[in-house]
Parts: C-alpha cells; structure tokens; sequence
C-alpha cells in the first residue's frame, strides 16, 4: 500500500520485499491509499512477510553465492524508477518492478536499452522530465495582496505529477518572492524560507488575473512575424493541453487568421517614398571614404587604411583585419615574417603570438631591442582554414605574396631599413623576388635592389614545431646566431 | 512629440526587435538567487516561455531599446529613411518590464537590442548601463543578452561582458559587396573585430588551471550572430563557408539563419516575397552537421545542385546519395564517426548505438528503439538480421526516401 501516487520510497521499500520473497512480476500488485489496484496480483491480500532490513551493504551479485538475500538494483535502476513513479500511467508500478525482477539474472539490463522494457521505463521517465521542464517554462504566477504585502499565485496543470520535483527550481528562482503553486496533484508553498507541500487545489482558488499580463500579451503579439506561420511547430512545442492556463495563448486564433493578409498586404504594398525626416541624421557612406586601391600611400597611416581596404586578393574575406607592421619609422632592422597567425589577425599587430614569443626571446639574446625593430609580415591577412572551433594557418600562394609585396615595398620605401631579414621561404620570396634556399643562404648578406642588405633566417614557428628538445635547441642557437649576425651588420654600416 | 504609453512603446519596439532570430537563453553558467537580494537564476538547459504561432520560441523579453537609427541598411524595419513608428524606453522601463515579467515567469531574462542614435559609444552606453542596473542595483541573475554596436569603444564592449551572459553582433549579409551596398555605414571588418575581441574575452576569462583568483566573467554564454537568407544572392555553399569561418575564427556558439522576412515599409532597393522557409531550415540542418556530425562545409557542398542545398532531402541524406559507395554501415562495427553520417540517426542515437553495443548484437529491431525512426536508416546500415542487399544503390532511392516536392516552400 503506497500512501500517495508518487510514494517511491514506500514503493521501493515493497517492491524490495516482495523481490526477496520471490513474487512474480504477474502475482506483484501496488495499491496506492484511495486508489484503484494496479496488476493483477493479491499480494498484499496475503499474510505479511517478513521485512528486510533496508539496502544492506551493496555488493554486486552477492558475492557468487546466489541468494536472494545479496541482491541490489544498481543506482541508474533507482534514478530512472524515480522518475517514472511520476508518471500518470497506471501501469508503472508493475513496469518498474518487472524490471526488479529481471534484475537478478541480468545485472547489465539497464545497460542495455534497447531492451523493450528498459526502453519503455526510459521513455517514461523522458515524458516526465519533458513535464517537468515544461512546468518551469509554463507556470504563469499572479500577484495577489494580503496581510503580509505582495505574493504570488499559479494555477497549473501538469500531464504528470511533476510538482514536488519541480517546485525547488522555483524556490531557487524566486527565493526573494512568497509563492504558492497550485495543481490538481498538490500545492506547493515558498514563504521565503521554507518550502511546504500541501493537498489539491482547484483553479478558482487562484487568483483570476494580473494586470501586467496585458502588456505581456502585447509583447506575445507583437513578437511574432505572420509571415513564418508554423502553428505545427508551436503546438509541438506548446502541446493544446497547456493553452488554457497561459494567458498569452488566448490571442492564437486571431494572430494566426490574421497572418497571410498581413503578409499579403506587406509584400504587395509599394514601397513607400523614404522617410525625409530622418534622411539628415543618417550617418556617412562608410565605403565612399574608401581610399582607392592604387594610390601610393605616402605615410604608415595610410599603408595601414589601404591595407584595411586592400581587395588585391580575396584573402581579406575570412580574415578579421589586416595587419601592417610595427616599429619605429626610423628603424634600421626591418623583420619579415610570413603572414599573421590566428592570434595576430585578433589582435591587429604582427607577432604577437607563439612565434612572436620566440622571436621576442630570440631578439632579447642577440641583443636587439624589439622596439629598434620594424616587425612585419610579407603578406597582411591571415590565410587559414576553419576546422570546428579554430583555424589551421595555410601558407600563402606565390600569387598572394606578389599581390602583397604592394603594401611591403611602400613599407620598405617609407622605412628605408639598412637590413631587411626575412623569417622563411615566403618571407623570402617577398623580399628577395626569388625563393630562396633557405638552409644554404641563411645568416648571408644578400644585395637588394634599392641598395639596402637582404638577409634569410628560419621561421621562428619552425622551432615551435620541431619534435625533440636536442634539435629544437640547437635549431634555436641558429636563429639568435643569425640575428646577432643581422646586429652586427646594421652597427657596421 | 507626444509621449507614447508603456504598451504602444513595447508594440513598438518587440515588433523593432523580432527579426532577429536569436532568442536563445542556453550555454550559460549555472547560478541561482539563493542567498541573494533578487530574483533569477539558470541552470545550463535554456527555457522557453512560450511559443508564438511562428513555431518560434519566446525565451527572453527580447525588444529595442529606441528604433529610432542613423543607419540606413535596406534590409531593416529601422533603416533610418523608413517610416515606421519610433518610439525609445528609458533605460529604467526596460529594467522595470524585465523584472515585471521576470517575476510573473513569463521569461528567461533579457535581450536588449538598439538602433544606433547620437553615436555608436552613446547607444553602447545605454544598453550596457540597462544591464548593469538590473545585475547591481537588482542583483538579477537571470539571463542578459546584450547586441554589440561593434564600432563603439572596446572598453564599453568589456563592460557588456562583465554584465551580459551573451554578447552578439550581426553579421547580416553573408556577401560582403552585398553589406556594402544595401548597409553603406556599416563595415564588416569592424563587426569581426568587435568578434575577435569577445573571443579574447572570453578565453581570458577562463581560469588557468593554476590560477588560485578567478579572472572576472566575460560572457560565460559565448557569442553569436546572425545571417540573412535570400536577400542578397549568396548560394548556400557561400552561406555556409561563411558560417565555417565565423565558427573557426571566433570561437561562436551559434549562427543564426533568418530567411529574408517580407517587413512593413519595405525598401524599393529589396523586393519582398514569402521568407524561404525551407531553405532557412535546411541551412541549419547543415549548420548542425558542420558542428556535431564532423562535416566540413566542403563536404556539405557535394550533396548541392548549384550551390544550393537541396529542398526535398536532408542535407545529410543529400551528401549520403552522393556517397553511396560508404554504405552499408554495420551497426555492430563501424566507427562513431561513420555511424554520425548515417541518415537517419542522430548524435543520441549513435551513442546509445555505441553503448548498447557492447553488451548486445544489434537487430535491425533494437535499432528501431533506439531511434526514431527505423525506415530512414534501414537502406543504410547492416545488423545482426538486416542488409539492404540492393536497396543501397537502388536508382530509385532518391525518389524511395524524398519526403517533400522541392517546390514546396513551407511545410505548415
């Protein structure tokens, strides 16, 4: 005998009983106080047995020895039967204990959830979560007045008995507001510090309206758009069961007849003359100001506009900016680096991510200040591929290299570097015209066109991605070797 | 001008704001208001309130704080040389619905939008200060949703992810030439810096492991945005390039899809007709695929006629045509990722394929309890008592497993 409906641990506590007893799921019946019998059994018609004491030390499978006695429902049986003791089926109780009783002999069964029975309680305990959430969502409260000032008062209905489930969502939700929740199952009450349950209600015993409920239909009304009518996705969603406790869904039928007129009305209409009144206010035409794409650019300020406006190849597209160099204009060493990096094309400046800490590293031991150095990039945008929730670096084209040397020709021109070093083979392309041989050239003075040095170096990420520490560090004793020859040719000259 | 009551304001500006398709209260920290001064709380899963008749969810008071807007983009209802009604809240009566509504359990929390007035930084300003007011003033834990004017300071941009649980700015047009034409004052490059910066954001504010102080909130629900369907002759192979991209470069929760909507006061430079439905659902079919079921956009794009993903097959079923040569997949055996491509069974599925499977041989039966429906997947797997024989490459197949006319537009 279970005293109410959901009951679990009455009915846990029987059902444990009649396990060890060796019912039969057929002959197992659960009576709840008041209510009609389930199954087809007389159990508890028969002599009362000898109870057990409750869930002795668990232990799987008892040990070997198969006696009743050591059997224990694994605890993913006892989280899914509380749930499904929620359920409104009146069948559940012999569902759940049929499950028990297969137990025993199959102690992977809730593993296995294909199973017809496994899969029947799952379903169940689905639709009663699936009631709960939608309790939380539909629960419309109503302000009411009394002795103690404001409180708060919902009627609800709830396909499943989800009200002691779902009431501490609301407490902590609300815990600052006096509640009370009423069903047809139970009430609920929060009087700001406790949580009490209490017998059925009826609607009228809540109250019949609020005032703000007017401007909610309002905004209900006015947030839907007539032209995506889809009242089957809104009933899937909001099942008709519910309609008659939420206020809002009172204006249904006439948002939805309403709909294709509105529609047809907005998409026949003319469209209108513009709206001269504000016509003054609007902001400027931002792509007017765009500086041309073949202007010289006679300062750093405007290489950095072009860049920013640069289309000479469709590398801008999925990249965040352009990134121009930085340093002193002055500056006698100009660093070339290959394109910026994932965290550069955030940041907007060149070498500021894990290659730019080696760099910066590197520089520190050669003895070169980063802030002498004028650091940049052969190409400005980042050229990558998305994979999932980041972006793998894609070595620029020669194609994409030449299109860019626009932006690192002025750079130089502007600059008038002693010494370019370029970081790798594309920085090298950019700077030399040509691929170098990066291995056979590096750490040499290499003659350039406007009578400045040239000079080829490794790509500082190509330490990063060296395997073993031995030639990792050795890779790296090259690199500050050939920078600390790129410090000694602009102190010479 | 006269001064316009709370309820005609809020018809106003819920209406202002309902094009935006986000309304998304999910991916947030869990907090309650136990032990607080206020009200609100969100425990991870999203809810939704209501639905309205659009098969929309109603999740949080989503409106503009003023349509009035300096912009003049051809898509929108607020274009500055629209005539539609302006109206602007007080930031106090924003405050003041949201709590109203809040307490009632109407809604999740808040997500404030605006029209660009005075200047980018003011408009911020308000919108931050709205958010700000309800987390101290009130100590409102519900859920915020603030839109970013991506060209106002940075500093006001941190503030909103001090204070917003998501942050998002729309990218609209999936063509950029398409933006520069019909949104002259708005400029791409500026809305994905503004990305890039929440996304720095919201990795500084993920602790260390050995951090002992916790780095301030930014953002805990991430960032979204938002493309337009239809209204500017982007193939969806581009729309979902596109989507890769953002996801790849700003770490996005989410992009929102919204089908070019037929609005009051159109502009001539963009004609109306009925919003495309269908296509919008099938973009996010294949957004969900590039995001849960390992397909690249690339891959996507095989199962496309011209560009476009097909109206009367799933994107998944489309790629699956193409490719038949990868089935039958036994069920018994094959890989996690092979079984994700599989039409018919969805991430739950496969796992409860994966995990059943270690204790039991799979019937062609069993797999029907564990999905929702055995008909869709049966040309397509093997099982211990199933093959498909010939019905995998049946030339018929297509016309077998089509459920709508691509003609047919609307499914309701």
């Amino acid at each position: 005998m279970l005293a109410s409906e959901t009951d679990f641990d009455a009915w846990r506590t029987a059902a444990r009983e009649m396990r060890l007893a060796g019912v039969e799921p057929a002959a197992a019946r659960f009576v709840v106080e008041g209510a009609e019998a389930s199954g087809q059994g007389g159990l508890f018609d028969e002599p009362p047995m000898v109870a057990h004491p409750p869930a002795t030390p668990r232990h799987p499978q008892g040990g070997g020895e198969r006696k009743e006695k050591g059997f224990s429902a694994p605890a993913a049986f006892v989280d899914l039967a509380r749930e499904v003791i929620l359920h409104r089926s009146a069948d559940r109780f012999d569902l759940l204990y049929r499950l028990l009783w297969r137990l025993r002999d199959e102690p992977d069964l809730m593993k296995v959830i294909s199973d017809p029975d496994v899969a029947e309680a799952m379903e169940r305990a689905k639709t009663v979560s699936r009631a709960s959430h939608k309790m939380k969502a539909f629960v419309r409260f109503r302000q009411v007045e009394d002795a103690r000032g404001e409180a708060w008062v919902a009627w609800f209905e709830p396909p499943h008995r989800v009200l002691e489930k779902t009431a501490p969502f609301f407490q902590r939700r609300f815990p600052t507001m006096r509640w009370s929740i009423l069903t047809p199952d139970g009430s609920a009450f929060w009087d700001g510090e406790q949580l009490a349950f209490g017998p059925p209600a009826t609607r009228d015993m809540a109250p019949a309206e609020d005032e703000i409920e007017a401007f909610w239909k309002t905004y209900y009304a006015s947030t839907f758009n007539p032209a995506r009518l889809k009242v089957k996705a809104m009933k899937g969603e909001m099942a008709k069961g519910y309609w008659k406790n939420l206020p809002e869904a009172g204006l249904i039928p006439e948002l939805v007849a309403a709909s294709s007129v509105r529609t047809d009305v907005m998409v026949a209409k003319p469209a209108p003359e513009p709206n001269a009144r504000f016509a003054r206010v609007i902001a400027p035409d931002l792509h007017a100001a765009r500086p041309t794409a073949d202007a010289v650019p006679d300062d750093l300020s405007e290489v950095e506009r072009g860049v920013q406006a640069c289309r000479r190849c469709p590398l801008y597209r999925d990249a965040t900016q352009g990134v121009c160099g930085e340093g002193p204009s002055g500056a006698r060493l100009m660093i070339v680096g290959e394109q910026p990096g994932d965290q550069e094309d955030l940041a907007g400046q060149p070498f500021v991510g894990p290659a730019g800490g080696v760099l910066d590293a590197a520089l520190e031991e050669a003895g070169i200040e980063r802030a002498d150095v004028y650091v940049t990039n052969a190409v400005k945008h980042f050229k990558h591929e998305p994979r999932g929730k980041r972006r793998l670096h894609k070595t620029p084209n020669a194609g994409e290299v030449q299109a860019c040397r626009w932006w690192l020709d002025a750079e130089r021109r502007l600059i008038r570097p002693r010494l370019v070093l370029a970081l790798g083979a594309t920085a090298g392309l950019a700077v030399l015209g040509r691929k170098p041989a990066v291995t056979k050239e590096r750490g040499r003075a290499l003659p350039l066109d406007d009578g400045s040095v040239g000079m080829v170096t490794v790509h500082p990420s190509y330490l990063l991605r060296l395997p073993n520490a031995d030639s990792r560090a050795e890779a790296r004793r090259g690199f500050v070797d050939d920078l600390i020859a790129a410090r000694g040719l602009i102190s010479r000259s | 001008m006269a001064r316009l009551d709370l309820r005609k304001k809020l018809s106003i500006l819920a209406d202002a704001a309902k094009y935006d398709a986000s309304c998304s209260s999910s991916g947030t920290s869990k907090r309650d208001s136990v032990g607080g001064r206020g009200i609100g709380s969100t425990e991870g899963m999203g809810i939704c309130h209501a639905y309205t008749p659009d098969g929309r969810c109603v999740s949080l008071l989503k409106i503009l704080l003023t349509n009035f807007c300096i912009y003049d983009c051809a898509y929108c209802i607020n274009r500055a040389s629209s005539n539609v009604e302006r109206a602007r809240f007080s930031v106090d009566e924003v405050v003041d619905l949201t709590l109203n509504f809040y307490r009632r359990n109407y809604i999740e929390g808040l997500f404030l939008s605006s029209g660009v007035i005075r200047n980018s930084d003011y408009t911020m300003e308000q919108l931050v200060l709205a958010a700000k007011t309800l987390r101290e003033v009130h100590d409102f834990r519900g859920y915020i949703h603030l839109k970013l004017i991506p060209e106002a300071d940075p500093k006001l941009v941190e503030m909103a992810g001090l204070y917003a649980d998501r942050l998002s700015a729309n990218i609209e047009l999936p063509r950029d030439e398409a933006l520069a034409r019909l949104a002259p004052q708005k400029d791409v490059a500026v809305i994905k810096k503004a990305m890039g910066q929440v996304r720095l954001g919201v990795e500084a504010a993920k602790p260390g492991k050995r951090d002992k102080i916790k780095p301030p909130k930014f953002a805990p629900g991430g960032q979204s945005t938002q493309l337009i369907v239809g209204a500017d002759g982007a193939p969806d192979t581009e729309i979902l390039d596109r989507s890769a991209s953002l996801y790849g470069g700003y770490g996005l929760r989410r992009v929102y899809y919204s089908a070019f909507s037929p609005i009051p006061d159109a502009s001539s430079v963009l004609p109306l007709s009925k919003p495309p439905l269908m296509r919008e659902h099938r973009l996010y079919q294949a957004d969900w695929l590039m995001r849960f079921y390992g397909f690249s956009a690339p891959e996507i794009g095989e199962g496309t006629a011209g560009g476009m993903l097909d109206l009367a097959v799933d994107p998944k079923l489309a790629w699956a045509l193409n490719r038949r040569e990868q089935f039958p997949v036994d069920v018994n055996r094959a890989p996690r990722e092979m079984l994700l491509r599989v039409p018919g069974l969805g991430v739950k599925a496969v796992d409860r394929i994966v995990s059943v499977r270690r204790y039991r041989t799979l019937r062609l039966e069993d797999v029907g309890r564990l999905t929702r429906s055995v008909d869709k997947v049966r040309p397509w797997i093997t099982a211990l008592d199933w093959t498909p024989g010939g019905l995998t490459d049946a030339a018929d197949l297509r016309a077998r497993v089509a459920t709508g006319a691509p003609q047919q537009l609307s499914l309701f």
